[in-house]
């Protein structure tokens, strides 16, 4: 799809909505998409140099629980992580890559990964937190680039 | 000798995007008019590997399934 463009906007920091955007803009990628990832907000989490993300079934009632459990048992102390890690032992065993494996494969395919600026000073976090070929800029740029798009999606 | 499979290319195990991802990274190292012998195990693989074709213009000149996996031959544009 030479000439075609899609323009991303990733606003969750979450280990399963860390999939879509880079799913999306990879394949995109691969099919000849020029493709764009604007992070913004817990976003940026996906773009740090050392992921640790999580997923909650909190505020999710659709989430495949492998025994049904109170909410106020999932709120316990450790149930995060426990969550997180049948999560990724599952991924695993399905095939389904690592996030980190992802970003990097995106990167390969020449995905353009673009962090807001506002949420870096916002959260005081610091480029040196994130991966290296990540540009820095702000809604005007985004609406340039989606502006021209084929395809937006807002994750 | 256009018509020969030049390289093969097994993705058993993976699932969606990696079998496409795939496909296009080994694409990028054979030559126009080449063919990719591609196996599969991903269900899915199935319509992406025709939606794959159908937009990149790389033509898929088999695709069969056969004992709970699937084959595919591409030939590069």
């Amino acid at each position: 799809m030479a000439g075609k463009k899609i323009a991303i906007i990733a606003t969750k920091g979450a280990l399963d909505w860390a999939y879509p955007p880079f799913i999306l803009a990879s394949t995109a990628a691969a099919l000849g998409y020029d493709a764009r990832i604007f992070f913004t907000f817990y976003g940026l989490q996906l773009l740090r140099k050392e992921l640790d993300l999580q997923v909650t079934s909190l505020g999710n009632p659709g989430m495949p629980m492998p025994i049904p459990m109170p909410v106020i048992l999932q709120a316990m102390p450790g149930m995060q992580g426990m969550m997180t890690m049948m999560m990724k032992k599952k991924m695993k065993s399905k095939g389904v890559v690592s996030i980190e494996q992802l970003r990097e494969i995106s990167m390969e395919c020449g995905v353009k990964m673009i962090g807001c600026q506002m949420t870096v000073d916002l959260f005081d976090f610091a480029r040196e937190d994130f991966v290296e070929g990540v540009e820095y800029a702000g809604a005007a740029s985004f609406l340039e680039f989606a502006g021209s798009a084929d395809i937006t999606l807002y994750i | 000798m256009s018509e020969v499979v030049v390289k093969e290319l097994d993705t058993s195990g993976l699932s969606c995007p990696m079998p496409i991802l795939r496909l296009k990274q080994t694409l990028g190292t054979i030559e126009s008019g080449q063919r990719l012998r591609v196996i599969a195990t991903d269900p899915g693989s199935q319509s992406d590997f025709a939606a794959f074709a159908a937009q990149t213009g790389h033509r898929l000149v088999e695709s069969r399934a056969e004992a709970g996996k699937f084959y595919y031959v591409v030939e590069k544009r």
